[in-house]
């Protein structure tokens, strides 16, 4: 067995090691005291580090932050995006999501039908989905004749979820369809998908926090979206935005 | 092709770490538009499927180390750090704030320090941010962590924890 080196009692401390790595340190740890130490005292830092600053990740952004935009160069999704969504779609979309108005776009009970249709089904062991990933193009084909409109399956393995698979819900006016991805921690993610009977519509991003879970949603044309995750909300809004892309290449 | 709104998803982080490394708030800002203003207008160099939150943390440390040449404050770190270095056993500093003890660690070992404990980079990341062997990051982890624990040693554990969820 070779050496414990300072630089494995650093990775331990961050939970940078593998399993079988982070085992063989504890064992090392357990019978020296002074390594033992350490790594409390840089744990302990870390965790003091995040208590100070953490807050800073719920302050509004400042005005002046939002008006930086890319004024010099030329951005052919940017112009889409802010034609599609309007102007509240530029780096401004994100200072309160929660409070734009949905006078325009009626999106009814989505973030909370999504939330509960994840809570239901995310924790499930042996049948999270109906249709697996291994029948990705079957698993699409059936969702959008079901729904009535053809479906886009997001890829999200950078952002380091894979596709479970997918099923078939019952919504308010119709048949949803449900998409599921799960991190290499057995983190999990769904994108609610469902037709609406309205006129089709347009709405910027908006948030809702369900209980413990986080739900991104927003309307494009005849579909409502809704992504939700019990995960916090910065980073499920890094995935949100590379689903949104997706759909809108 | 990313988007302003790619970018707009890591302005909360962003200010979290410019604020631990900069000190107040203001100045953090500052360093945040301009590291903004940068990944606006440099969008063309990132590499689609690359990391964004790497690419713009790396734009950071690059703005970041520009202002304190600018303000000379690296010698100044280095004359700080020689200081310590020589600051006699009898005289421990009694810095009972973490945002001071911070302040008085050098640049680039606090740098690390932020990246890795605030931001959780993997090594590797913090290594591609701030240009660096992970050798170099791990040096500097491991010597800034030190000086923190001398920084704040003289606190009582539990003091630092009051002060520090207030």
């Amino acid at each position: 067995m070779s050496k414990i080196t300072q630089a494995d009692l650093h990775a331990y401390a961050d939970a940078q090691l593998d399993e079988a790595h982070r085992l063989r340190v504890e064992a090392h740890i357990a019978h020296d005291a002074e390594a033992a130490e350490n790594v409390r005292v840089w744990r302990e830092q870390n965790q003091a580090l995040r208590a100070l600053y953490n807050p800073i990740l719920n302050e509004p952004v400042p005005q002046r932050l939002l008006a930086v935009r890319a004024s010099r160069i030329r951005w052919p999704y940017y112009a889409i995006a802010a034609g599609a969504m309007g102007l509240s779609f530029g780096l401004g979309w994100m200072a309160h999501p929660q409070q734009q108005s949905g006078r325009a776009v009626d999106t009814g009970a989505l973030p909370r039908r999504a939330a509960v249709a994840y809570a239901v089904y995310a924790p499930e062991v042996r049948h999270p989905v109906e249709v697996g990933a291994e029948q990705q193009d079957h698993l699409v084909k059936w969702l959008s004749k079901r729904l009535g409109h053809q479906l886009k399956l997001p890829q999200l393995a950078q952002q380091g979820f894979d596709l479970v698979g997918g099923r078939l819900l019952p919504g308010g006016k119709g048949p949803v369809a449900q998409f599921m991805y799960q991190d290499p921690k057995g983190q999990r993610i769904t994108l609610y998908v469902s037709r609406r009977d309205a006129e089709p519509g347009e709405t910027a991003f908006r948030f809702s926090q369900e209980e413990k879970i986080a739900v991104f949603y927003w309307i494009d044309g005849k579909l409502g979206y809704a992504l939700s995750a019990e995960m916090d909300r910065a980073r499920l809004l890094t995935v949100a935005t590379a689903v949104y892309r997706q759909l809108n290449p | 092709m990313m988007d302003s709104a790619d970018i707009a998803a890591h302005i909360p982080r962003l200010r979290r770490y410019a604020r631990a490394l900069a000190g107040d708030s203001h100045r953090a800002d500052d360093l945040v538009q301009d590291t903004l203003e940068r990944a606006l207008t440099k969008s063309h160099l990132w590499r689609r499927g690359s990391d964004l939150r790497a690419w713009m943390f790396a734009i950071m440390h690059n703005v970041f180390i520009n202002q304190l040449k600018a303000r000379r404050e690296l010698a100044l770190d280095e004359a700080a750090e020689a200081a310590l270095e020589s600051a006699p056993q009898s005289d421990p500093l009694q810095l009972r704030d973490l945002a001071a003890a911070l302040a008085r660690l050098p640049a680039e070992q606090r740098e690390v320090l932020l990246l890795v404990g605030l931001e959780q980079f993997s090594y590797a990341e913090a290594s591609q941010a701030l240009n660096v062997p992970i050798g170099t990051v791990m040096s500097r982890l491991s010597r800034g962590r030190e000086r923190l624990r001398t920084l704040m040693s003289g606190a009582p554990a539990a003091t630092m924890n009051f002060k520090l969820v207030r």
